[in-house]
């Protein structure tokens, strides 16, 4: 199997993880969700660093953001699909 | 049901009290912050000692001070420990610790140095650490059960690789380990936050997850609640989880979790420090997140090894309980390899599955059960401690 560029932990999460060093905006990610070894493939709007997230669908402020199937906070700017996820456009809804 | 992970043994050091040890030390052990200067001294007369200075055990009160004994007696109980020489300015708090160990049925006496001077009381007790000294290295390893360990887990400098491999390795390791009747324990209340309802529904029953919520609510609202300035915004998650690509307290909490597995069940709540009592099994010790002071606790509760994932590359180590450092960051382990016992970055690349990253964590702690140093006590790290829980009087 081709080493994949990001990881996905559920089918109804709408973030996964770059797990390569140095990924550049414009690459053709191979993208396999861990729950079933399913992949996809998206492009990267970025360059993302290893362990930084990524949209996999557009996404809106207010939005929740999803993963391990979860709910890990709230969205609180417009992000792209393939688009950066980060401190700067997703909140924790505690504290 | 025998599996086969039923017939794994170790050779450890079988204490007085029937448990079992994977190190032999010698301890010299202050009950206070102005008794650290004896200890060190007598710890560098006498080679094969460690001295474990701290910062506390002053004008300390109520619950605070409770913790602090349970701290300085759980260490010295550990066996871990083969025998202990206690330093204290006074004699009274000194011989509540010297009688605490006791109990353990190993070599323990205490020294209080007013009255003495630092001088004497580090001749009289450099001549008593020598005797220990003699005593524990005459000690023979014996062949146990995989049973009869008893491993913690806590995870440190997270990030999003922690929660795909490393944690999830410790949560393999435990659903395959605790049917076959070690004790296990996971903490860091406050890193639970976010994912507390599945926390809760992790309990053996409903009680023990009611008792559970409690504990970790009455954190949020009597600390964290009434001590916050901000969303607590690199604090929880640190700088370095943002550095590594955690974004809330509710991805790493998930994350973190990971670490029970898939299957295990936790069947006590342990007071920080607190030695569990209701059999073999899984706990949840009430701890802090910090790294240092969650391993001193789990380690004065008697766990031997500590299992320790990490994502950006925490380098904490404890003195007296070997840390295995497990890391799925392949940036971590190019740069900082030294500190990692165990590289499971393959589980990124899709070239190794959790069941074997499990069986890989399995086979380190029976290596490290037998003796093998951790990169953690091989670079010298031996963070200890105290929690406090506040200010003195």
């Amino acid at each position: 199997m081709q080493i994949p560029h990001l990881l996905v932990h559920e089918h109804k999460d709408n973030v996964g993880v770059v797990v390569v060093e140095g990924l550049t905006a414009g690459t053709r990610m191979l993208c396999v969700v861990t729950a079933d070894n399913s992949s996809f493939e998206l492009v990267a709007k970025a360059d993302v660093p290893i362990g930084h997230k990524v949209a996999l669908t557009d996404l809106k402020a207010g939005d929740t953001a999803i993963k391990y199937g979860e709910d890990i906070g709230r969205f609180v700017a417009d992000v792209e699909k393939g688009g950066h996820v980060h401190v700067h456009n997703l909140k924790t809804k505690r504290w | 049901m025998a599996s086969k992970y039923s017939n794994l043994t170790f050779k450890g050091y079988r204490r007085d009290n029937g448990r079992v040890g994977v190190r032999n030390h010698v301890v010299i052990l202050p009950v206070d912050d102005i008794s650290n200067a004896a200890c060190e001294a007598v710890g560098n007369n006498i080679k094969g000692t460690l001295a474990l200075p701290h910062a506390y055990g002053r004008l300390q009160f109520g619950a605070d001070l409770d913790l602090h004994f349970r701290t300085m007696i759980g260490t010295g109980s550990n066996p871990n420990v083969a025998a202990v020489v206690v330093i204290g300015i006074e004699p009274g708090w000194t011989k509540k610790i010297v009688d605490g160990i006791a109990e353990t049925g190993k070599p323990v006496a205490g020294f209080s140095i007013e009255q003495n001077g630092d001088l004497k009381t580090i001749m009289d007790a450099s001549r008593k650490a020598k005797e220990f000294v003699h005593y524990a290295t005459e000690l023979q390893r014996e062949e146990c059960s995989i049973s009869e360990l008893w491993v913690s887990t806590k995870c440190g400098e997270s990030d999003t690789t922690t929660g795909l491999g490393s944690c999830p390795t410790v949560g393999n390791m435990y659903d395959k380990l605790l049917p076959e009747g070690i004790y296990g324990c996971f903490g860091e209340t406050s890193e639970i936050t976010g994912a507390e309802h599945i926390a809760k529904a992790r309990a053996i029953n409903p009680e023990v997850g009611e008792r559970w919520y409690k504990m970790w609510k009455a954190y949020q609202d009597e600390v964290i609640e009434a001590h916050k300035t901000d969303d607590l915004s690199e604090s929880q998650p640190t700088k370095g989880n943002i550095e590594g690509g955690l974004t809330t307290i509710e991805e790493k909490a998930l994350g973190n979790l990971e670490k029970i597995g898939r299957t295990s069940k936790y069947i006590d709540i342990l007071e920080p420090a607190e030695t569990p009592k209701s059999g073999n099994g899984l706990y949840f010790m009430d701890s802090s997140s910090a790294a240092a002071e969650c391993v001193t606790l789990m380690a004065a509760g008697g766990y031997v090894i500590h299992t320790f994932p990490t994502g950006q590359g925490n380098v904490i180590g404890n003195p007296i309980v070997p840390v295995i450092k497990i890391s799925a960051n392949p940036r971590t382990v190019r740069t900082m390899g030294e500190h990692i016992d165990l590289d499971v970055s393959g589980i990124l690349r899709r070239e190794m599955t959790i069941d074997e990253a499990g069986d890989a964590l399995i086979d380190m702690i029976v290596r490290t059960a037998n003796g093998r140093n951790t990169a953690a006590e091989a670079l010298g790290h031996r963070e200890f401690v105290m929690t406090k829980l506040y200010r003195s009087a």
